[in-house]
């Protein structure tokens, strides 16, 4: 797994955008969490091995309500990032997240997970302890949750590491992040045996927030300042305000019957396909 | 992810020397011919004699790659396969264009395996209780999920809801179909809710493990079994081990990712020989039916249920 890319221009938009979305400088979950919540509280640990890193979550406000906060967590400094993991979840980091998901659907507040990983990690120790399960059981679970979740892509959305934490009644993409079942690199890799031509991979995979919500995968596209968001941070983060504080309402009004059979509906309906003479997507 | 390395390199791969079993056992085919040798043991072996134990060496009980039909014939009982959803093909959303045009690539692995997609479901009778049965071909694109697997795992799902039987499906994949993207990505959602359902309702899934599982599939519906088995030495995990050699640059310890290792670790209930594979799902079946009062047999069941017709 490639968790660092080249960084040289190839002239192609979208490897620019993937570039973007990877970049250092761009906020993390943490950075969103500081600007978008008040008095968060950080909550550790699966209660079954350990505190996984990459994943941060815990409890905040918003406006007059006490939310949920889930994200992948790339790091900072070199240092940081190595700690955390490059983002890349262990099993107990997915256990964690649940753990704290189950704790909101007690307690009634509404979920925020912000997406921002290469992937669950590959490794001999995320296998022995089940990485397969872990994403399973979060992504069935999830669609049991009796709260809002509302989910962010933030920087890179990857495979099933990223949707481990996003099954939600709203997900949105900032402009510049990416989503993909799978990295261009060894996308490119296994089509053309060279992960070089992963910029082609991209092209081909349709990863780009533009494209998700073209394919309707995506609710809606979080505008970012030309340059990426860390190039004014304070404009997105007004923007994304605007969207919880909209969807908390219209989403917090529903019966939790209502609620999730609508969740059940928005993936059922993902995945063209055609049928005798019938198309369908 | 990695996990697509091995489901769609492999033709390419096969081409090269590559002293892994594992390797060498995906384009087991077994030759027109009295002798077959065990790519596993190496021994040669009476192929009649591979064929009657449902194509396993008899000398180190390696299971050789089975098709769909070979895999419908151990399981269900005889004629009682009633396929639903054969119809469904898929489409090209993304346009996507590799050396080949997707469309293509599926054309061409109708015409290898006369399937029209990499799972077929239906509903069957094991020792005459009925269940949703579900199986993979490998051959069909390393098994990939893609739009049109994902909706037949979920019908295969609300099928069983409806007549309120055990769904089992037995999974051989490499995980997500690239050449879908996002929407195979979207098919991890989409199945995992499904089998979401049957659990809220207690209607039973059995998950069947075989060699090999990994990826989009075995990181959702197929590790949410309520029973989880697995052939011997499957593969399954997450990503494929050349991916995860190659992220920490080690060497993977021995029997790693085989279905024993899943099973010491806790991540299944058992490891199943094919031989007694249908014995044992027809005992589960009849456990976790329910209104259990008689008593339950591995051998038969005198009292069946009428048959349905799709």
């Amino acid at each position: 797994m490639e968790t660092h890319s080249k960084t040289e221009k190839t002239g192609n938009p979208i490897w620019e955008n993937v570039v973007i979305a990877r970049a250092q400088d761009r906020p993390t979950a943490l950075d969103y969490t500081q600007r978008l919540f008040t008095n968060f509280v950080e909550l550790h640990g699966d209660r079954g091995f350990r505190d996984d890193p990459s994943i941060v979550s815990g409890i905040a406000g918003f406006e007059d309500r006490t939310v949920a906060v889930i994200g992948h967590q790339k790091g900072k400094s070199f240092k940081d990032r190595v700690s955390r993991n490059f983002g890349m979840p262990h099993p107990e980091g997915y256990r964690k997240a649940l753990r704290i998901m189950r704790l909101a659907e007690r307690f009634k507040m509404p979920i925020v997970t912000f997406i921002d990983t290469p992937g669950a990690f590959p490794g001999i120790e995320a296998e022995e302890r089940g990485q397969i399960e872990a994403v399973a059981r979060n992504i069935m679970e999830m669609f049991q949750i009796k709260v809002p979740i509302i989910s962010f892509v933030i920087g890179e959305g990857g495979s099933g590491g990223a949707l481990a934490i996003g099954v939600g009644d709203r997900v949105y993409m900032l402009e510049n992040s990416i989503y993909s079942v799978i990295s261009p690199e060894a996308c490119a890799a296994i089509l053309w045996e060279d992960a070089g031509r992963a910029p082609e991979a991209a092209q081909s995979l349709n990863i780009t927030a533009s494209d998700l919500l073209r394919l309707k995968i995506v609710d809606g596209m979080v505008e970012e300042p030309p340059g990426g968001v860390q190039k004014d941070f304070s404009v997105v983060v007004s923007r994304i305000k605007l969207i919880l504080s909209r969807d908390f309402e219209i989403l917090s009004r529903k019966s939790v019957e209502e609620l999730l059979s609508e969740r059940y509906e928005k993936f059922r309906k993902m995945g063209p396909y055609k049928e005798g003479t019938t198309k369908t997507t | 992810m990695g996990w697509l390395s091995r489901s769609h390199s492999k033709e390419k791969t096969s081409e090269k020397k590559i002293p892994e079993v594992q390797e060498v056992e995906r384009k087991v085919r077994i030759p027109e011919g009295l002798w077959i040798k065990c790519h596993l043991c190496r021994q040669i072996v009476y192929r009649k004699e591979v064929e009657k134990a449902g194509k396993v060496c008899p000398k180190c009980n390696y299971h050789f790659p089975i098709t769909i039909d070979e895999r419908i014939a151990q399981l269900a009982d005889p004629d009682s396969f009633v396929e639903f959803a054969g119809n469904i093909e898929p489409l090209d959303p993304l346009k996507f264009t590799d050396s080949m045009r997707y469309p293509e690539r599926v054309r061409l692995a109708q015409k290898k395996t006369g399937l029209t997609e990499a799972l077929r479901i239906g509903v069957c009778r094991i020792n005459g209780r009925m269940a949703v049965l579900g199986v993979f071909s490998f051959g069909f694109m390393g098994g990939s999920m893609g739009s049109v697997v994902g909706e037949k795992v979920v019908r295969a799902a609300e099928r069983a809801l409806e007549l309120k039987i055990p769904l089992i499906l037995v999974t051989a994949s490499g995980g997500a179909r690239m050449q879908e993207g996002i929407f195979s990505l979207m098919q991890m959602a989409r199945t995992s809710a499904a089998i979401s359902r049957l659990h809220e309702n207690a209607v039973p899934f059995f998950s069947v493990l075989t060699d090999p599982t990994f990826g989009g599939v075995s990181a959702s519906f197929a590790m949410l079994g309520d029973v989880i088995l697995a052939e011997p030495r499957s593969l399954i995990g997450f990503a494929g081990p050349r991916v995860i050699e190659q992220t920490i640059k080690q060497q993977l310890p021995e029997g790693f990712q085989r279905a024993e290792f899943l099973l010491s670790h806790g991540f299944l209930d058992m490891v199943v020989e094919r031989g007694k594979l249908r014995e044992t799902l027809s005992l589960l079946i009849c456990h976790f039916r329910q209104s259990g009062t008689s008593r339950c047999h591995s051998e038969g069941d005198p009292e069946g249920e009428a048959p349905v017709r799709d």
